[in-house]
């Protein structure tokens, strides 16, 4: 009899560890969700709202896919995990029992204890049934006349820009003095606050909900702001002020837990043959500068990647490679490569370009030292993750990469390119003389 | 903004309402001179016809254009008819002699054809005596109407940037009533001009002027749709430059599938027959072109001295060299969604339907089969048809000159890139035809496949799988499924039209021409993870 894998959690973590267990092993594989049938990506969720797609269309893989790879798939709400039996409980009565479990149960989204917060329209943004409250509560803008949106994180943002488009009026609680200021240096962030402006969104800057007030039928009236004391009428509250492990029904098995599910850099936890990945695991402490928990896609892939091989025999550590990630404010898009924090630290220095529409800018971020580039902020220009990759692993200098910049470049052909001021602007500010080199395919693909 | 977009909406439904309903009105009769001058231009041998010609078309009637078309269609019929049955009689008789010299009066053509061109000498009446007016009250209105309708756009969908805000709510664009009537009104539209082009004579008259000034002649209804299709795509063009108006490669694109459509297949092949030439769209290519090599149009060419012998010999290198060549190095987009008429409405009129190609697997089957199939339905045609002009023969391989050249006309030139080419738009997406029909993009898709430098680049792993790309993309073609791999798309059926890279939210597409080493990258770890694990898994 083959080994029976149970993953907890059809998300991307969990579907990309089942997919690498199939194409490694025929062990007998059962996802479990509570959620949807099938795997659907979470991160397109505002599409739907907003007219772009169908929620079909964000389900990467065909109805038939789960058949054809013998993945078995199960509905249903775990309630319960009996590690010394290898069961699990299911709020539905039954129980299905497990080799080897993988707990890829994703977020869930914060709530601070705010009076009303469990009210009639007021919701998260996580979950597809999110999104059917959202259609429920915010249809049009006749039947929901202002929203408010709390907490200005990546998903806030997405949900104001969701609202947005179906010209519903937006009120927008930043607790930070600018927008995710705690990630982006003030420079970036200025530019997604003019951003946010200009497509009519009222932003509030350092501003914190007070509370929430209920109307006769348990549903929100308004919101009131904690420093003011100002009332915000509105139909709809959006709760965006991050999110957490959704681990609540681990708490009380023999699983340790903190914040998340507890893992070592296998991917293990403190039971042998129960392992956790994706934004329910929480890191004994961060890798590589990265925080024990990564509540992003790219790493629940590629901790799924990496379970994999664990669980088909080939025991290997979780061992990320260089920080990148991506989003899209409104109708600026965003990447980045290594790490530029929002405040330099000791030992680094910056060089900030930005483009005089004021929605484009690169911030790189390098060693004052070694001259080592470390990282690279990048908006409405997009960049080749390949290039900086290669950069960070040959540990190339700031300069190298300037004079190279225009293998970077992976705009659509015909856009201007910026190259020549950007290094124009750094020789300037620095003193140095790099000459920029044409693009090269040679190098790119070498 | 709105009630501007409000009054472009009438206006534009008037003017079609009335382009429409001009099939309806004049009066259809011909007088003896005129019928005798007609008949004289025909040289029939049959010896009714004359008779019933003049028994159906010489009246004092008023005939409206569908009464006129059944009554001459009628006297075809019995003329031929009565040949037929002299046929029969002298067949059982064993009669051959008598037999064989019937066929001689029978009038071959397609009923609705000849009934064509007895209907344009015959109508009278108000579109026809007011071309001009009537021009305005259908083409200008609907021009000037639609454009009320869209440039409002640029400030109703807000800041430049892709907003495809509320197409899956809107009953035009998510296959709800409007698009079905869209879909009703093409279908019929296509039936019309390839299969009874008697009853949309009317419309021919609103362009004689413009015909006669472009060509010398009075215009067909082939004029006719050469007119429409130029309008159409311009009007769309104004939509697309301004839903990509940040997007330079859009733009470009749009700009140069314009220019090719007016300029060479519009303009060029009318100012050639005005000077006498035959008129030739020079970036046609075979076998899109599929009559190409049929007997006439050699013949043709032939008799028509050295511009004739250019064309032939252009013809023949544009496919053989020209294409592969340049798709070797740009990918066949360099002809799908920049040169090629057929994707140059697609990529205009069928821009707000891209999104309803079927993205299935099964989809790709099918498209597969049919494409090739098609191709290889082409080459069998042509070698037939070749085979028969140059030996003389009427057959090759047991199959008829005459009746493949028929059935291929009939069912992939009319019914497969018209009718459901366009036709279909509304509801299965805008390239069908490209997809599954169209023997020169199967052409340029194998060579795609295996010999050329273009790709659209996966960017690492930043793919985030929200499948706007797969939604948008107008060949089916599921992208996401390779991006999320970090893998290169690398597809025969891919027209390079750029739309997946605009919509990615993540920047993670871009189209590039480039080395071939390295063009097809299948990785199962992306760019991101553990470097020793990708190396592990990838490079087994
Ligand atoms: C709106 C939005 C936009 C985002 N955009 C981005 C982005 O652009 N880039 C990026 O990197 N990240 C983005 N993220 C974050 C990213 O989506 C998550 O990091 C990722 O989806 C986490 O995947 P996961 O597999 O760990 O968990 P999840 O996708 O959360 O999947 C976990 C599944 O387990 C189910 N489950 C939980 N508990 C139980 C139980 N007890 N029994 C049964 N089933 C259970 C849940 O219902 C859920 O279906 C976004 C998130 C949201 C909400
Ligand atoms: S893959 Fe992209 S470029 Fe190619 S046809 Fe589809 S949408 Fe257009
Ligand atoms: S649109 Fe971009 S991010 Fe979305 S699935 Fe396609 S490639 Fe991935």
């Amino acid at each position: 009899m083959e080994e029976h894998i149970v993953i907890i959690g059809n998300g991307i973590s969990g579907v990309t560890a089942a997919r690498h267990i199939r194409k490694l092993s025929d062990k007998k594989i059962t996802i479990v969700s509570a959620e949807t049938e099938y795997f659907f990506s979470r991160t397109a969720l505002m599409y739907v709202y907003m007219g772009h797609m169908k929620f079909e269309h964000t389900q990467p893989y065909e109805n038939w896919f789960w058949k054809k790879n013998k993945i078995h798939l199960k509905k249903g709400f775990v309630k319960q995990i009996e590690t010394k039996s290898k069961t699990l409980h299911f709020a539905e009565g039954d129980t299905l029992e497990y080799d080897k479990l993988i707990i890829a149960t994703g977020s869930k989204p914060n709530k601070f204890g705010w009076p009303g917060e469990n009210l009639k329209g007021v919701m998260g943004m996580y979950h597809k049934q999110d999104l059917e409250n959202l259609e429920t509560y915010a249809p049009n803008n006749k039947v929901c006349k202002r929203a408010v949106v709390v907490g200005g994180g990546l998903i806030g943002i997405e949900l104001a820009e969701m609202l947005h488009s179906r010209h519903i009026p937006v009120t927008f609680l930043v607790r930070e003095s600018s927008f995710w200021n705690g990630v982006l240096p003030e420079a970036e962030s200025a530019i997604i606050n003019r951003e946010i402006m200009a497509n009519g969104i009222d932003l509030r800057l350092s501003t914190n909900l007070k509370e929430i007030i209920s109307d006769e039928n348990e549903q929100v009236k308004s919101v009131i702001i904690e420093e003011t004391g100002e009332e915000i009428p509105c139909n709809v509250v959006g709760l965006t002020a991050g999110v957490s492990p959704n681990i609540d029904f681990i708490k009380d098995s023999e699983i340790k837990t903190g914040r998340g599910v507890k893992v070592n850099r296998y991917l293990e936890t403190n039971i042998p043959d129960v392992y956790a990945i994706g934004d329910c695991a929480e890191q004994q402490e961060g890798i590589n500068q990265r925080r024990p928990i990564e509540a992003v896609w790219y790493t629940g892939r590629m901790m799924g990647e990496t379970l994999a091989q664990t669980i088909c025999g080939n025991r290997i550590q979780y061992n990320p490679g260089h920080w990148f990630n991506s989003a899209k404010f409104f109708d600026i898009e965003y990447q980045t490569y290594g790490w530029v924090w929002a405040q330099p630290k000791a030992n680094e220095a910056r060089f900030y370009w930005e483009h005089a529409d004021g929605n484009k800018c690169i911030h790189i971020n390098y060693n004052k030292n070694t001259r080592e580039f470390i990282g690279i902020n990048t908006f409405g220009i997009r960049m080749r993750h390949e290039f900086f990759d290669k950069m960070l692993n040959e540990k190339q200098s700031v300069d190298y990469v300037l004079e190279h910049l225009a293998d970077a470049n992976f705009d659509p052909e015909f856009y201007k390119q910026y190259e020549r001021n950007i290094v124009l602007k750094f020789n300037k500010e620095n003193n140095t003389n790099i000459q920029l080199k044409k693009k090269s395919w040679r190098r790119i693909f070498a | 903004m709105n009630v501007l977009k409000q009054l472009g909406l009438a206006l534009f439904i008037i003017g079609i309402g009335i382009f429409t309903g001009s099939i309806f009105t004049g009066n259809f009769s011909l007088t003896e001179a005129e019928l005798n001058e007609f008949l004289a231009s025909k040289n029939y041998k049959s010896e009714l016809i004359k008779d019933e010609l003049k028994k159906a078309t010489v009246t004092k009637e008023n005939l409206n254009i569908f009464e006129f078309s059944s009554r001459v269609r009628n006297a075809y019929k019995t003329s031929n008819n009565y040949y037929d049955a002299l046929i029969a009689k002298y067949d059982a008789e064993k009669n051959w002699d008598k037999k064989g010299e019937q066929y001689q009066y029978k009038i071959y053509g397609k009923p609705h054809t000849l009934s064509y061109e007895i209907a344009k000498k015959a109508g009278s009446g108000f579109v026809k005596e007011n071309s001009g007016l009537l021009w305005w009250l259908t083409f200008g209105l609907s021009i000037i109407g639609a454009l009320l309708f869209i440039i409002p756009n640029l400030v109703l969908l807000g800041r430049p940037g892709i907003k495809n805000n509320g197409i899956y709510h809107k009953a035009s664009t998510n296959r709800g009533g409007i698009a079905w009537v869209v879909f009703v009104y093409l279908v019929v539209f296509y039936l019309l001009l390839y299969f009874m082009p008697d009853y949309i004579v009317n419309w021919t008259y609103i362009l004689d002027p413009i015909s006669i000034f472009l060509n010398g002649g009075p215009a067909s209804q082939w004029f006719v749709y050469g007119f429409l299709y130029c309008t159409v795509m311009v009007v769309m063009a104004v939509r697309m430059y301004i839903k990509y108006r940040h997007n330079k490669y859009q733009i470009i694109r749009t700009t140069s599938v314009l220019f090719f459509q007016i300029v060479f297949a519009f303009l060029i092949p009318e100012i050639m027959t005005s000077l006498n030439m035959p008129g030739y769209d020079f970036k046609n290519a075979f076998p899109l072109d599929y009559d190409f090599f049929f007997e006439w149009n050699l013949d043709n060419l032939r008799n028509r001295g050295a511009i004739g012998l250019f064309i032939l010999v252009w013809g023949t290198i544009l496919t053989l060299i020209i294409v592969p060549v340049m798709v070797y190095f740009f990918g066949k987009r360099w002809y799908c969604s920049w040169v090629c008429g057929c994707g140059g409405l697609a990529e205009t009129l069928g821009d707000p339907y891209r999104q309803h190609s079927d993205k299935s697997l099964n989809a790709w089957k099918l498209e597969r089969w049919l494409v090739h199939g098609v191709l290889l339905f082409s080459l069998v045609m042509t070698l037939v048809t070749l085979y028969c002009y140059f030996s003389g023969a009427e057959a090759f391989l047991g199959i008829k000159s005459q009746w493949i050249k028929d059935t291929y006309s009939f069912l992939i030139g009319a019914w497969f890139a018209g009718v459901i080419g366009t036709g279909f738009y509304p509801i299965f997406g805008n390239r069908v035809w490209c997809r599954f029909g169209c023997p020169l993009a199967a052409y340029l898709g194998l060579v795609q496949r295996f010999k050329s430098r273009f790709r659209i680049t996966t960017n690492g792993g930043q793919c985030i799988s929200c499948g706007n790309c797969s939604t948008y993309c107008e060949m089916g073609i599921d992208v996401r499924s390779y991006a999320q791999k970090g893998e290169n798309i690398i597809r025969a059926s891919c027209v390079g039209c750029g739309i997946c890279s605009a919509v990615c939210p993540r920047g993670v597409l871009k189209l590039e021409n480039g080395p071939e080493t390295g063009r097809i990258n299948p990785n199962d770890i992306l760019l991101g993870n553990d470097v020793d694990l990708m190396d592990l898994v990838n490079q087994k």
